[in-house]
């Protein structure tokens, strides 16, 4: 009802003003209720359309070609698509049944046809991911099949090779005869099925993505640890002193934000190189021999002292954002009472720089446990982290879907670290410079 | 930060080892940025200080890899250098190959970026955006998301955009992306869509909605408001929003590395190949180009900064 204190509802009461049954309409006589409504839905309606192109473009350009690389980390249709005859026996019989003839007779006929229409190459593959060292058998099968194999199937395939009577093979071909298989995932963890169909872990040698997952966790610990306390001494600095000053000293920490990351990436190369500017340093000095120069790069130090460089204005501006904010006076208060410097600091400084402590080592983790570039030309064979070997997948072994999991699993850990960045910091905070 | 008065000698020392120990971190910070500038200019193809050139000998610095970066990839190098010279150079040289490649990719996904960018910032600005937060963080992530998966992604959608229709049982033909100039921009518009929002947001944060509501009520249209009124103010962030996604783009080498083709050989892609295969001081002549590059950027920034908060009025002049 119209409050006779509130200014608005004056002007539209003397505008409009209530009719007999007592609702308030506007100037042209609409329900005044009804009215705001739609110039609300419109007000919304316009914001959202100037953010919907953006937003199209992103889910075209972005978020549709990581729905892309997910459905490949569960579909491999390598097997399935040119082996027609032998999927269908597969949908036919259930798991257990012995290769009986028509199951021989479809094998090479698949195989005759697979390697006349050259893809023989694309199976073999598919079930080498499953079965390693099987591309061969594929591959040979293949070259021998070309003009079409001879009944009985079974001991002519068998003449082949005898692994063509592997129970293993025939549940792993069992296995691929679907499209849509979780067994790149299971690779991932260092899972695989026996012949049973159950879930078994890798020979010990072959158990290579838990231990690169966890050495990525480990080593973006580490990093986030020592930007951690690199930055903080340094963004206190940055807080404390006068603008004019820290406005200058601040240029030295986004100098090398704006700087191109090949370019740290090669400064480092330099620096830390066996013949690189350190070791000459060090050498001069005397404090090593010239034999025994150190091994800094090409390595996990590489890995951590580059990287560390690289994302530690990503700590330093969140943290120097929240110290700016911090009452000195609080400090002067805890010291007047009794506190020492150090008590004062622990109790009452530090608990207050949180937010952004928070803000930064979120952010340094997230970009970490991602990081490719710096890895790949520093890190050398032990300082390789999971991105490198998503990458080796898609440009040397070519096993794309193998490489689709692990970014799989790898997108669903950051997004776990995006959305708590979200709660706890707000994307709006996220603050460049 | 003045040491009180009442500064015990312990504290005291703590104060100047704590001062001390900042300046070992900014040293850190710089040291290897500003290292690979003098190396540049050394006369042998060592990556270290040679005697000569700690003895400041100038024979022990010289221009060679500097020149090198012209004459690379040349067809006749050592012809006399005039017009036909600088020509060949202009035509073959690979870096001044790559250079353009960098510049044509950089300047279009800028432009996409900034203007698509823009656009949606003003619409997240308004208090009535509905779904604000969530939409947000959908427009951020392509900064968040490691790059080697949306490099993925992209190599994959890219080398058959039509892919995704055959989900709902269209079965189009179209060409591929990959391998052109038009995939590499739509790639690096898209990674640098994040920092322009971030940068336009943060400038519309202080931008007082009644100076529209003002406009209009003068008499201006919509566009005209737009123009002659928010444009100006938020141009600054605007302006530095769009030298973030140019130096994202000019700096990007894992998504060139997926989809781009022997056509797209930009200035990252060139180093990277440089620094995996043969490492050469020619490339600490280009970082260091990129160093005096990446100063006037920061410069200009700092500045554009500067001149908005006191446009916003957020510091008195």
């Amino acid at each position: 009802m119209a409050n006779a204190l509130d200014p608005h509802a004056a002007i539209v009461t003397k505008a409009g003003g209530l009719d007999r049954q007592g609702t308030l309409r506007t100037a042209d006589g609409r329900p005044l209720k009804a009215a705001l409504a739609r110039s609300s839905r419109r007000a919304r309606r316009r914001a959202f359309f100037l953010v919907l192109p953006l937003l199209l473009f992103v889910l075209i350009t972005f978020v549709l070609p990581i729905g892309q690389m997910l459905q490949r980390s569960v579909k491999n249709d390598g097997f399935s698509a040119n082996m027609p005859q032998l999927t269908a026996w597969f949908h036919d019989n259930p798991r257990g049944t012995q290769p009986d003839d028509a199951a021989w007779a479809a094998l090479a006929a698949d195989l005759a046809a697979a390697a006349q229409a050259r893809t023989i190459g694309v199976v073999g593959t598919r079930i080498n991911y499953d079965m390693p060292g099987t591309r061969s058998l594929f591959t040979s099968a293949g070259r021998k099949a070309r003009g079409g194999i001879d009944p009985p199937y079974r001991q002519a395939i068998l003449d082949m090779d005898e692994t063509w009577g592997d129970p293993k093979l025939w549940s792993v071909m069992r296995m691929a005869a679907s499209p849509y298989t979780a067994n790149f995932y299971l690779a991932a963890v260092d899972r695989t099925r026996d012949d049973q169909g159950q879930i078994t872990a890798v020979p010990e040698q072959q158990q290579i993505y838990v231990k690169l997952f966890m050495r990525t966790f480990w080593l973006s610990l580490a990093i986030t640890a020592t930007t951690f306390l690199l930055g903080f001494p340094v963004a206190h600095l940055l807080a404390t002193l006068p603008m004019r000053q820290s406005n200058l000293l601040m240029i030295l920490v986004l100098l090398p934000f704006w700087t191109s990351l090949l370019v740290r990436t090669t400064s480092w190369i330099v620096l830390l190189q066996q013949q690189g500017v350190v070791n000459d340093m060090l050498v001069w000095l005397g404090l090593i021999g010239n034999g025994q120069r150190l091994q800094m790069i090409f390595n996990q130090t590489g890995t951590i002292i580059a990287m560390t460089h690289i994302l530690l204005p990503f700590m330093i501006l969140p943290l120097y954002s929240v110290m700016r904010t911090i009452n000195p006076s609080y400090v002067r208060a805890a010291r007047s009472l009794g506190a020492t410097s150090w008590t004062a600091f622990r109790r009452i400084y530090f608990p207050q720089t949180l937010p952004g402590l928070g803000a930064g080592a979120l952010l340094v983790f997230i970009l970490a446990v991602g990081y490719y570039i710096t890895p790949a030309l520093v890190g050398g064979a032990s300082g390789q982290l999971i991105s490198n070997m998503i990458a080796m997948h898609m440009t040397q072994t070519l096993n794309w879907s193998m490489a689709a999991a692990l970014a799989a699993l790898l997108l669903a850990g950051v997004l776990i670290l995006y959305w708590v960045y979200d709660r706890l910091v707000g994307i709006d905070n996220l603050k460049l410079g | 930060m003045a040491l009180p008065t009442y500064a015990s000698p312990l504290e005291k020392v703590w104060h100047y080892a704590y001062l001390a120990i900042c300046a070992a971190i900014f040293f850190f910070l710089i040291a290897p940025i500003v290292v690979v500038i003098p190396l540049s200019f050394n006369a042998e193809p060592y990556f270290t200080f040679t005697d000569k050139m700690l003895s400041l000998d100038p024979e022990g610095y010289s221009l060679r890899w500097y020149d090198s970066l012209l004459t690379f990839g040349m067809a006749r190098p050592d012809a006399p250098r005039d017009l036909t010279w600088w020509a060949d150079a202009w035509q073959n040289a690979k870096w001044v190959n790559a250079a353009k490649s960098s510049i044509i990719i950089g300047v279009f996904s800028t432009l996409v970026a900034t203007v698509l960018g823009t656009l949606a910032a003003l619409g997240l600005s308004r208090p009535e955006m509905p779904w604000r937060r969530a939409i947000m963080a959908i427009l951020i992530s392509p900064m968040i998301v490691p790059i080697i998966i949306t490099a993925t992604g992209m190599f994959f959608f890219y080398s058959n955009p039509c892919e995704p229709l055959t989900w709902i049982g269209l079965d189009p033909q179209c060409g591929r992306l990959a391998g052109t100039y038009l995939g590499v921009i739509l790639a690096h518009a898209t990674l640098g869509i994040p920092f322009v929002i971030i940068t336009v947001t943060a400038t519309l944060v202080g931008f007082d909605q009644s100076l529209n509501r003002a406009a209009a009520s003068l008499g201006a249209n919509p566009r005209t408001t737009f123009f002659r009124i928010t444009m100006p103010l938020i141009l600054p962030g605007v302006i530095s929003g769009a030298l973030f996604a140019f130096v994202t783009s000019f700096d990007e080498v894992v998504a060139v590395l997926f989809i781009a083709g022997p056509d797209q050989q930009t200035i990252p892609r060139q180093m990277w190949n440089g620094i995996r295969e043969q490492i050469s001081p020619a490339i600490l002549a280009v970082a260091t180009l990129l160093v005096i590059f990446s100063i006037a950027l920061l410069t200009t920034v700092e500045l554009l900064r500067r001149r908005s908060e006191r446009l916003r009025g957020l510091t008195p002049r």
